[in-house]
């Protein structure tokens, strides 16, 4: 193959990711977009592989192993992929992601050892450099983000004193190795020590991270596989890898500032206020000390529920985990039927991912003009009989509003606390994920219903018929 | 610095504006599966992986090369279906 066809080929590839990233970012053509990505991708790897071929660059030996590599990556992929339950899809995206960066790392650590023995060049040796850092922290660091999102680990932070200068020395270290490796060249064992010190960093840099920010962590290590990729691009000159990991690499950075944008925090308050640490503030235990909690019984409040006008359901992760997306949607049609108008009030960060409560409703059909964002409910609440919180917690606490000295302040909040009644389907008192006690549970409009969220709405749902 | 070198840097910083003015407009619903698609994109390293793969001539290069292979099919692979998967719960959607 010409180099010339070859460069035109991987060309219609990067053409087809671009647009298939701008229909990604539509809701109309989300799906269709994912596609012609993935059309892109088989272009650009097919043509890799004419190419070698036609070169007469495959050994024998290489080529059964590449053979057999594509099989079993494949099946991993596609099992991993098809079996994993939608709650637990952000930890497999972090798989994913890792395995990603990790591959970046290998080839770059191959590319690294073939040219120190020629004395390469500062301008040959760096991309190689940083693709063995970004790809090794990107690989341990999503490995962590994995164990915690899957309970694997406590998903609380892992803080120590002093930790962050123990990280900066980390860094530090990293970049005296780099530094020898590109100046000084042929060191030995640097590039080994530089490998190890990216996996070690990519460790101490999520431990402090807490559960709940883990899809803001996910991101900006997605932007690093994809720098790490770009990288690989220059070891190996090759344009399909420069252009498909910088977009990326420039996408994944701007994603990460959104989705932290929506958390109302900043990306330095995500990555290193370890958020989340089970401290309660003094204000915070003080507040809950001393008052009580009104538990209800699911006749009464299905009772309620059943003669009311207005009732808004606010799902969080209580909700996915049970699996309650469709006892939810059976519960308000049957209210629709008594004639109470229902809304799903969705916040951004509800869940353990942004857009993870549409996801799960639409998997039950719920309608989708019954999904309501934050913004276009808000007001609403005020005029609403029942508010109906399944296994939500952070996203509903007037902390965020009120309480300065709490991590979660500044976090646009669902106003719940202007509804006439508010209603908890709980587990526990435990607080939630970011860690705080939540004021609303002791108010005097709030009646908690105990219990494992499924259940409980299957109660109500029998109670709202017998009303 | 080279001619060759200056081309490669081209593409990569009028990359960087294509990927931030691409996605500028997402909406929040989308953050999740658009992470997720372009987790797959970056498994395009599985190019780079096959080039080290099949010209490797020592353990050390069929070691890493094989292990890269496998690890960046695994990107691609469970990228695109699992952005599928999660794309397909939008449908039925009338916006």
């Amino acid at each position: 193959m010409s180099r010339l066809l070859l460069q035109a080929l991987y060309l219609v590839a990067a053409v087809l990711f671009i647009v298939g990233m701008k229909q990604l970012s539509s809701p109309r053509g989300a799906r269709r977009g994912n596609w012609i990505s993935a059309v892109g991708m088989v272009i650009a790897l097919l043509t890799t592989v004419i190419n070698l071929v036609l070169l007469h660059k495959f050994t024998a030996a290489g080529a059964v192993l590449a053979v057999i590599g594509v099989i079993i990556g494949g099946v991993v992929g596609t099992v991993g992929a098809r079996r994993v339950r939608m709650t637990a899809m952000p930890q497999m995206v972090a798989l994913f992601n890792g395995v990603g960066g990790g591959a970046a790392a290998l080839v770059a650590v191959y590319e690294l050892t073939y040219i120190l023995g020629r004395h390469p060049s500062a301008a040959e040796s760096f991309p190689s450099v940083f693709s063995i850092v970004i790809g090794g922290v990107s690989f341990a660091g999503s490995m962590v983000a994995f164990a915690k999102l899957q309970e694997l680990m406590t998903g609380t932070p892992i803080t120590y004193p002093g930790q962050q200068v123990v990280n900066g020395l980390i860094a530090a270290a990293i970049l005296g190795f780099a530094f020898a490796l590109i100046v000084i060249a042929n060191v030995p064992l640097a590039f080994v020590s530089l490998l190890v010190l990216a996996l070690v960093l990519g460790v101490a840099f999520v431990l402090p991270i807490g559960g709940a920010d883990m899809p803001v962590v996910i991101s900006l290590l997605n932007a690093f596989t994809g720098l790490a990729v770009a990288a690989s691009g220059f070891i190996l000159d090759n344009f399909a890898l420069i252009v498909a990991g910088t977009l990326v690499g420039a996408s994944g950075t701007l994603l990460t500032l959104l989705m932290s944008q929506a958390m109302g925090r900043s990306i330095a308050n995500v990555l290193f206020a370890a958020v989340g640490t089970p401290v309660a503030g003094p204000a915070g235990a003080a507040g809950s000390e001393g008052k009580s909690v009104r538990a209800g019984q699911a006749d009464d409040i299905g009772t309620m529920l059943a003669y009311s006008r207005r009732v808004i359901i606010v799902p969080g992760y209580g909700l996915a985990v049970a699996q309650a997306q469709h006892v939810v949607r059976e519960l308000a049609d049957l209210l629709e039927k008594k004639g109470v108008t229902v809304d799903y009030a969705i916040h951004p960060v509800a869940g353990r991912m942004p857009g993870h409560m549409n996801v799960l409703l639409a998997e039950a059909n719920v309608p989708y003009e019954q999904l309501k964002e934050m913004d276009a409910i808000n007001d609403e609440f005020k005029s609403t009989d029942v508010v109906l919180v399944v296994g939500a917690n952070d996203v509903v606490n007037p902390a965020a509003r009120n309480s300065p000295g709490s991590p979660i302040y500044g976090m646009p909040i669902l106003n719940v606390d202007d509804a006439h009644n508010i209603v908890f389907l709980k587990r526990s008192m435990r607080p939630g994920f970011a860690g705080i006690d939540n004021e609303l549970l002791y108010d005097p409009k709030t009646i908690m219903l105990f219990g494992d969220a499924k259940d409980s709405l299957t109660k109500l749902v029998a109670a709202v018929k017998a009303a | 610095m080279t001619t060759e070198l200056l081309t490669l840097v081209t593409y990569f910083v009028l990359a960087i504006f294509v990927g931030i003015e691409v996605i500028s407009k997402v909406p929040t619903i989308l953050h999740t599966p658009l992470m997720s698609g372009t987790n797959a994109i970056h498994g395009i390293i599985l190019v780079g992986a096959l080039i080290i793969a099949g010209s490797a001539q020592d353990p050390l290069g069929y070691v890493l090369g094989f292990v890269a292979v496998v690890l960046a099919t695994t990107n691609v692979v469970g990228g695109f279906v699992v952005t599928d998967r999660m794309l397909e719960m939008f449908r039925g959607r009338k916006a």
